[in-house]
């Protein structure tokens, strides 16, 4: 038996859609390698179409893989698949409950389909409904939920099984800023009871809160890993300032400190400009200083901001501002 | 497999008293309708024409059987289509259950419905005095086999179609012609010669003639052999078909 210290252990792995009708072969996940510790939260992040989804899908057993290799809870996805499932929760994008059940029945029925034993079944269901704050929903339709409780729920019910791993894919997408603060509480709950979580997302903040380890993938391949803090003092640097000009002064401005020395670099070696359609993006050390160079090369922005780069820095700047469908 | 019925069944109980009336009342109107209005005119006019009983009594169990085609089909295709759309089935793939599992748990359950409308369909017809005797028992278990035939082909078809509008077609252009060239609502051997072969390839007239034998207590073993047989090739094959195209549709 392989060790389970490796609760996911990925190598070369790589996922191919054969062509169908009129699409041709698509190469999702292009040969990733990765290792997943357990008690580890981990983060995919990448633009649409990046293979996350299909990534999470194969470590889920419900998606064979096209080569490589791939070990789940030290278990082949190929061949054991029922006894991996029974082993992870999973919260897919579509939350798939059912609308015509009560929030009580829809937890019953998801418990019966692991073969859980009924009276084992209505009381971890009153304990999650407990922590997915829905007690007072208990008997409703699932219909009548708000989108927030809907996702509550959804992750309450892939709870259901004590699962090893969590997969969570795009947990926050499409919530109010409420709910998912208290998601997000939710789930940081369930981080320090130990349960790994596996989450993807497109929202930085909440890989940056969520994950001790994340890996940015475009187009089927790894671009970086690391801690969310690795991947900033690797890809960006400490601040970021931030200049709007007039529109006339603009293309001037932005010519002058495309060549000065805040682009090249000099002292700080991490220095960058990025010219944006509607302002100037300053990578930099120590945003004040660089915002005097700018005053002393006589430009006058008309608001200059500093700020802390972010996670999102690092996203943009690996896999491009153009807008990916 | 029994989980997953576990589950249908559990959404049936939210439904199945109006359910059931449905069930009564479709036998109900057809045999008021079609048994009673023309059969009175077939029973005047032309009464050698169906084996020498009433209109009634020979279009019943026709109906059963075309019944059973019916509901099993729309199960077995939008229903199916929908669950494997963003219905149960995507709820349920996460779990340790197999597809071939959610298969075999969701025809259990269609076959359950097909017994159950069946069973009403064949009281309703007690009730008008159309039986012959305990036969018609095998004639429950008959549509209900017919309705499989058709639910297990249906389903390893619909679980694969995005677009609902699909299985309209499907049924305009192959469900509703059956109706007409398997002997429903009249002997084959009244249609035109070169059509009455291929009549005797359809597998609705397969279900037709195993419950109308067994309803009138005309059956042979050897007749009622060949039309199980059929069905059962149906659906075996759709189910071992299902197998593969909801592990296809489900685990991608």
């Amino acid at each position: 038996m392989v060790s389970e210290d490796a609760l996911v252990e990925a190598r070369s792995l790589t996922k191919v859609y054969p062509p169908r009708g009129s699409t041709a072969e698509f190469r999702a996940v292009d040969g990733i390698d990765f290792t997943l510790q357990r008690g580890e939260s981990f983060g995919l992040l990448g633009p649409n179409g990046a293979g996350k989804s299909t990534t999470m899908r194969m470590i889920a057993a419900t998606s064979p893989i096209s080569g490589g290799t791939l070990r789940v809870l030290g278990m082949d996805p190929m061949r054991q698949g029922p006894e991996i499932r029974a082993r992870l929760g999973v919260v897919t994008q579509d939350d798939h409950l059912d609308n015509e059940l009560t929030v009580r029945e829809n937890l019953h029925i998801y418990g019966r389909y692991f073969g859980l034993p009924r009276a084992v079944i209505r009381d971890r269901a009153t304990r999650l409904l407990d922590f997915a704050q829905l007690q007072e929903k208990a008997g409703d339709q699932v219909e009548t939920l708000s989108g927030g409780m809907r996702r509550r729920l959804t992750i309450a019910r892939s709870l259901i099984n004590e699962p090893d791993i969590l997969l969570l894919d795009e947990p926050t997408t499409g919530l109010d800023p409420q709910a998912r603060h208290i998601l997000w509480d939710r789930l940081f709950q369930l981080k320090q009871q130990g349960v790994t979580l596996i989450l993807t997302t497109h929202y930085m903040d909440e890989a940056e809160q969520l994950c001790d380890r994340l890996i940015v993938v475009d187009h089927g391949r790894i671009v970086a890993q690391g801690s969310p803090q690795e991947l900033i003092t690797r890809y960006a640097t400490r601040e970021v300032l931030e200049l709007r000009f007039r529109l006339d002064e603009r293309d001037i401005a932005a010519e002058k400190l495309g060549t000065s020395v805040l682009a090249t670099g000099g002292t700080d070696t991490d220095g960058r400009v990025e010219l944006l359609p509607d302002r100037v993006l300053v990578y930099t050390a120590d945003g004040e200083s660089a915002l005097a160079t700018v005053h002393a090369m006589s430009l006058t922005p008309l608001t200059a901001l500093v700020r802390r780069a972010t996670l999102e820095d690092v996203f943009l700047k690996l896999t491009g501002r153009s807008l990916i469908e | 497999m029994l989980r997953v019925f576990g589950y249908w069944v559990t959404l049936y109980r939210r439904t199945w008293r109006g359910s059931i009336v449905l069930n009564v009342l479709n036998p109900l109107l057809f045999l008021i309708g079609i048994g009673a209005g023309l059969g009175a005119l077939v029973d005047d006019n032309a009464p050698a024409q169906i084996a020498g009983v009433s209109y009634a009594a020979f279009f019943a169990p026709g109906m059963l059987a075309a019944a059973a085609m019916q509901n099993a089909f729309l199960e077995g295709s939008a229903g199916v289509a929908r669950a494997a759309g963003f219905g149960a089935y995507r709820g349920a793939t996460p779990t340790p259950l197999n597809p071939e599992q959610l298969a075999a748990g969701h025809l259990l359950f269609i076959a359950f419905r097909v017994l159950i409308a069946s069973a009403a369909f064949i009281a309703v017809m007690a009730a008008f005095g159309l039986i012959a005797g305990w036969w018609v028992l095998g004639a429950l278990l008959g549509a209900t086999l017919t309705g499989v035939a058709f639910a297990a082909p249906a389903a390893a078809w619909a679980v694969g179609v995005r677009k609902l509008r699909h299985i309209d077609t499907v049924f305009r252009f192959v469900i509703m012609p059956l109706y007409m060239f398997s002997g429903t609502f009249f002997a084959v051997s009244q249609l035109p010669e070169w059509i009455q072969p291929v009549s005797y390839l359809l597998p609705l007239w397969h279900g037709v003639e195993l419950c109308r034998t067994l309803s009138l207590g005309t059956a042979t073993i050897t007749g009622s052999c060949v039309h199980i047989a059929y069905l059962l090739v149906l659906a075996i094959g759709g189910f071992l078909a299902a197998r593969v195209t909801y592990r296809r549709r489900l685990h991608p």
